[in-house]
């Protein structure tokens, strides 16, 4: 299908490119790796007057470390995530998470940026940043703030990310030698998560004494699991242990239904996805 | 001349050869011209205004704010371009009495389903053409829609098309007391009610709407040159096509010339005379300018013609030790709210295999055609017989369950053996070949078949979370459609024979022009092998022409697994006469009389000398036609037509394992095993490949596709996004064999292999998802088994258990969980009787 037309500009710096939207006003639309803004555009859901393609600034791209954090831009392509060596060592959910997005093709455009701005509530990638306490770099005119994951995601299709702005960058603190598993639970390979679970555990000793975990599509945004944080911090690992503080994953949820899952199935399946992906993380 | 010393250096077989497709080259990297590609100059592109709504009158149609868009030609809706008198063809009145709605190419007063055209924008891109196209403003008074078969059916139900005064389509019913080809069910089954050694078991079952999804949208040009027509299309059927069109429009065929080029797929969605083929034809004779309509992929999911949906109620009188003694089976059939080029036909088309490959005395089989306001169905892969597989296949399972007798040993008991072949059935067809027993005992073997029963006893015993079910399938088909005086008693609208043409060019190839119109399927390569065997010419030699009626004037094209079993016949009988008519010739060369010759590899020779030459040096000689024999023209090209005086009836024993996770719902495919005979295999590589693809479609119907619709008649799965087609990342490895018994009644022995893997996978899947949970109390999930669906069956049947009728996961029906103590008298389990 063809979109409705419109004006297209690829800036070069991040400044020229908040100068761009700021003066599209707001009818500007940011491009990233398209994979969810264009088939908005071809399904004309959206006939923006300016497209801002970020495709053109460097400095948007890559992982690296600083300090105690591994910054990663926002238009690392999903295929970059899951191959990055620095994120393999100190942010293993994510790369997790990336690898069950959609399929390769897919995976080489869409960015990390991109997918977090997007914010659908069954992106995968939302979850395991809320659960790894990211901070998300946002610049404007006013230059750059750091929103916490926790205020980041708003509601369905919502960020703190106000107009003018941009996500330039994803900074994940280090979780060197904890343990990952993102829980994807879809229908076909290259679906969205009807349910999933990220998270990430440390383990010393035969007991857990750190837990991070993150619920994908329990809710309009991301939802952290704390009862079972907290119900998994201090015990000895053991999968009679780790089912038990599981049942708390579906509190404080409020997950939607349709013809893929009632609601109470999407509530079932956070429990039991929870146990599976603690007990693969603690692996 | 040349004479060849060494008559006796043929080259290897063709015929069995597992030779690479050579179309796939230009497939694969788009080297080639598919529709969309072509581009003529001055061409025009459409965009169709489509309504959203099921049902609805159209009060007022406003084109003004289209018309004003720079680059617009031209906004007409239907009665502009008289697109709302034309009555789109159905060539299969399956009753003297069938009620057929006019179907126009564009809605003129009433729209009948969401998505159907309304208006139609002419532009000089297809971009402005649709900007505009969002500017035509129609205003619609909406209807009742019309969605559930059985209140379309009652009385007061609001009527699609009030003017035929019913939602009824058309009553089909076919009987073998009144045929003669057997008993009466009525008597079948009240003897089995009063028998104390026989029980009735009723079950109904569901068949989803599903979306025949080409890898290639449809897309039609029409240019009109002077008088001529030309139009392309991605098109199964060119010459239906060309035939139709001059019927519906009054279009002098021979004014017409239709062009399929390479197509990307159709599995049956391209059999049709589309409205929007229509419309551009239209379009393009209004304004002598060649158009081009290119659909979007959602438009083809809501508008291109679905598949299936039917509710099919069997009954089934069976003795306690499992002898079938009768089987009636009442089917509701969705139409949709048009009936498309074969529509009406597809379920008929299953009144032929509910009764499969059992020997079964006493059948009926009666069918209601249903509108309903939904996109239109029509053929999909095995038409009318996947559905009829799947009814039969599934009953077989339930028959075992109840009667406590393990799944295969009650299909052997029934089964008609080798040793009856050939076996006339209750519903009238002579099966020639078959040896069921064989390809069961090979897949058996080869899935290990024991060793699954025991690890399923296992993993019940260990109470694993993820459950294993075993699922059968024993089926047959019908295809290579058909023997003409078949079709013809069956009141369709044409023959089944198939034509091909053999010119033989000076330099010693050959071009061969064909009836039949692939669209993926291989035929260039397995065509190419058989004629290179007959004539005796290298494979790289031959050349496959097809899809042009202006090459190819006479053919019927691709559907119903005919190509190979029809058209590759008519390839050998052309070919027979192509040396025919060079044999005269070649003895003139030689010096010999015709009588002493004889042909192989390629060559004649006389008997008894190392004398000869090549087809090719006769392919010359006519070609320079400076000597040749008095009385005979210089020519040896040849035409055939066969008509085949029979069907062909593959056959296989697909056995499939899946695990259920039954904390999840989430059914994982274990592993899969199928045995099929095709007859005579002719390139192994496609046949593997066409198994393949058949199993992921019907794997699919079992799984994962559904083409839903809201209480307003809105289509639920209108992208890829909710249409969830499976990858092969969804899928697993599959074991695939051949036996062969060579079909009897063509002399390559061929059977077809195109629908087979689609029609026998469907029940294996979802009897083996079904033998995973029985153990729980689930009596049935309806398709596809989504994993929220087998998580709800579970749930809630252990919510219901404890009734004292638990699973008894011990029994003779090895792991089936037979709920022998289920065994009532005419039990009507989901009631409608
Ligand atoms: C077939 C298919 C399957 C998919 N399956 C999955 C899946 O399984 N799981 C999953 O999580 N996702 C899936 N996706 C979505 C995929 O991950 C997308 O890549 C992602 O959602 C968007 O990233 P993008 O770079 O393509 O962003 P774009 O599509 O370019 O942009 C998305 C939105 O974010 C905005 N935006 C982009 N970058 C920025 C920025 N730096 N600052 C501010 N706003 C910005 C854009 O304006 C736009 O509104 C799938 C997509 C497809 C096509």
């Amino acid at each position: 299908m063809i979109p409705a037309s419109f004006d297209y500009v690829r800036p070069t710096s991040v400044d020229e490119a908040v100068q761009a939207l700021v003066e599209g006003g707001d009818d500007a639309k940011l491009l990233a790796g398209g994979q969810s803004f264009i088939p908005v555009l071809r399904l004309r859901m959206g006939d923006p007057s300016l497209v801002v393609d970020l495709g053109g600034i460097p400095e948007l791209r890559g992982v690296r470390e600083e300090g105690d954090q591994i910054v990663v831009g926002a238009m690392t392509t999903h295929h970059e995530v899951t191959r990055d060596d620095l994120l393999a060592q100190h942010v293993a959910l994510i790369q997790e998470a990336t690898k069950t997005v959609a399929d390769p093709q897919v995976r080489h455009r869409g960015t990390l940026g991109g997918a977090l701005a997007h914010a659908d509530p069954a992106g995968d990638l939302a979850a395991p940043t809320l659960a790894l306490d990211a901070e998300l770099v946002v610049v404007g005119q006013n230059g750059e703030r750091r929103v916490p994951a926790a205020e980041f995601f708003e509601d369905y299709f919502t960020t703190a990310i106000g107009p003018g702005e941009i996500l330039t960058a994803i900074r994940f603190p280090k979780y060197t030698g904890w343990g990952a598993r993102y829980e994807k639970f879809n229908r076909v390979a290259q679906a969205w998560s009807i349910v999933a679970v990220a998270a990430t555990v440390k383990v010393e000793g035969g007991s857990i004494t750190d837990a991070r975990i993150g619920l994908t599509n329990m809710a309009g945004t991301p939802v952290r699991a704390r009862g079972v944080e907290t119900a998994l911090v201090g015990q000895t690992m053991s999968e009679e242990t780790v089912r038990a503080a599981a049942q708390a994953a579906a509190e404080g949820t409020s997950p939607t239904s349709d013809a893929d899952a009632g609601s109470d199935y999407r509530e079932h399946l956070a429990r039991v996805l929870t146990g599976r992906a603690v007990l693969a993380a603690a692996g | 001349m040349t004479t060849t010393e060494n008559p006796t250096n043929a080259p290897a077989p063709e015929i069995g050869r597992d030779r690479r497709r050579k179309e796939d080259r230009r497939l694969i990297t788009g080297r080639t011209r598919w529709t969309d590609n072509q581009a003529i100059t001055g061409l025009l592109h459409l965009s169709i205004v489509r309504s959203p709504f099921a049902h609805a009158e159209i009060q007022g149609i406003d084109t003004s704010a289209a018309k004003q868009v720079p680059g617009v030609v031209g906004v007409y809706t239907a009665a502009d371009i008289g697109a709302d008198a034309v009555q789109l063809p159905c060539a299969w009145p399956i009753t003297k009495d069938m009620k057929a709605p006019q179907r126009p190419a564009l809605a003129g007063s009433r729209v009948n389903f969401a998505g159907e055209g309304v208006a139609v924008v002419v532009a000089r891109s297809a971009a402005i053409a649709k900007d505009a196209a969002e500017l035509v403003e129609v205003d619609y008074a909406e209807l009742e829609p019309v969605l559930d078969m059985e209140d379309a059916l009652k009385d007061g139900a609001t009527l699609v098309h009030p003017e035929i005064g019913t939602n009824a389509n058309a009553q089909w019913v076919f009987d073998s007391g009144e045929a003669g080809s057997g008993g009466s069910v009525a008597e079948a089954l009240s003897a089995a009610e009063k028998d104390d050694d026989q029980v009735v078991i009723h079950r109904r079952f569901r068949q989803q709407r599903l979306v025949p999804v080409f890898m290639e949208p449809r897309s039609t040009v029409v240019d009109p040159t002077g008088e001529q027509l030309v139009m392309w299309s991605s098109t199964q059927v060119p010459h239906i096509l060309k035939t139709m069109l001059a019927l519906t429009l009054g279009l002098p065929e021979n004014k017409l010339r239709v062009i399929a080029p390479d197509v990307g797929g159709g599995f049956g969605g391209k059999i049709a005379v589309a409205p929007e083929e229509v419309v551009t034809l239209l379009v393009a004779r209004k304004l002598g300018k060649p158009v081009k309509w290119t659909e979007t992929r959602s438009e083809s999911l809501l508008t291109a013609h679905h598949g299936r949906d039917q509710i099919q109620d069997l009954t089934i009188a069976v003795t306690k030790d499992g002898i079938i003694k009768g089987l009636d089976v009442k089917l509701l059939a969705d139409m949709g709210a048009y009936l498309g080029l074969v529509g009406p036909g597809v379920p008929i088309l299953g009144a032929f295999m509910f009764n499969a490959i059992y020997k079964i005395p006493a059948y009926r089989f009666d069918c209601t055609n249903v509108f309903t306001t939904k996109t239109l169905t029509d053929a999909y892969r095995g038409a009318g017989r996947p559905e009829a597989t799947f009814g039969i296949e599934r009953m077989m399972d339930e028959v075992a369950v109840e009667l406590g007798i393990e799944p295969m040993e009650l299909r052997r008991k029934n089964w008609i053996k080798h040793e009856e072949f050939p076996y006339t059935t209750v519903s009238t067809l002579t099966y020639d070949t078959g040896n069921y027993e064989a390809a069961t005992d090979q897949a058996l073997q080869m899935f290990d078949y024991d060793g699954l029963r025991r690890e399923q006893q296992e993993r019940r015993q260990r109470g694993d979370v993820k459950q294993l079910g075993i699922g059968i399938s024993t089926f047959t088909e019908m295809c290579g459609l058909a023997p003409s005086r078949v079709l013809g008693s069956l009141d369709y609208g044409a023959g089944g024979w198939e034509t091909a043409s053999i010119r033989m060019l000076p330099t010693g190839k050959a071009e061969v022009v064909v009836g039949v119109s692939p669209h993926g399927q291989g035929h260039e390569t397995a065509f190419s092998q058989i004629v290179a065997d007959k004539l005796g010419i290298a494979f790289e030699d031959v050349e496959i022409l097809h899809g042009d009626t202006q090459s190819s004037y006479r053919g019927l094209d691709t559907y119903g697994s005919r190509s190979l079993a029809v058209g590759g016949i008519a390839m050998v009988k052309a070919a027979e006469k192509v040396i025919e008519k060079a044999k005269p010739i070649a003895a003139h060369m030689l010096e010999a009389s015709e009588d002493d010759l004889e042909f192989t590899g390629g060559k004649f020779t006389v008997k008894g000398t190392d004398k000869g030459v090549g087809i090719a040096d006769v392919a010359l000689a006519v070609f320079a036609a400076h000597d040749y024999p008095e009385g005979i023209e210089p020519d040896i090209d040849a035409h055939a037509t066969f008509d085949p005086e029979n069907f062909s009836f593959p056959h296989g024993t697909h056995l499939c394992a899946v695990e259920v996770d039954t904390e999840t719902g989430f059914v994982h495919l274990h592993k899969y095993v199928c045995v099929d005979d095709v007859g005579t295999v002719i390139n192994p590589l496609i046949v593997e490949g066409q198994v393949h693809g058949g199993l992921a479609q019907g794997i699919a119907q079992a799984l994962f596709e559904e083409a839903p619709y809201d209480e307003s008649g809105t289509l639920l799965s209108g992208t890829l996004v909710d249409y969830t087609l499976p990858s092969a990342a969804d899928l697993i490895s599959f074991d695939t064999a051949n036996t062969a018994t060579p079909s009897t009644t063509n002399p390559l022995g061929v059977k077809g292999v195109g629908e087979a893997g689609t029609i026998a996978s469907t029940p294996a899947v979802v009897n083996a998802v079904l033998d995973a949970v029985r153990q729980y109390g689930v009596k049935d999930i309806d398709m596809p088994t989504t994993p929220f669906r087998v998580w709800t069956a579970i749930n809630s049947a252990k919510g219901t258990a404890g009734r004292g009728d638990e699973a008894d996961v011990a029994s003779p029906g090895a792991g089936l969980g037979s709920t022998a103590s289920d065994i009532s008298k005419g039990d009507t389990q989901g009631g409608h009787l």
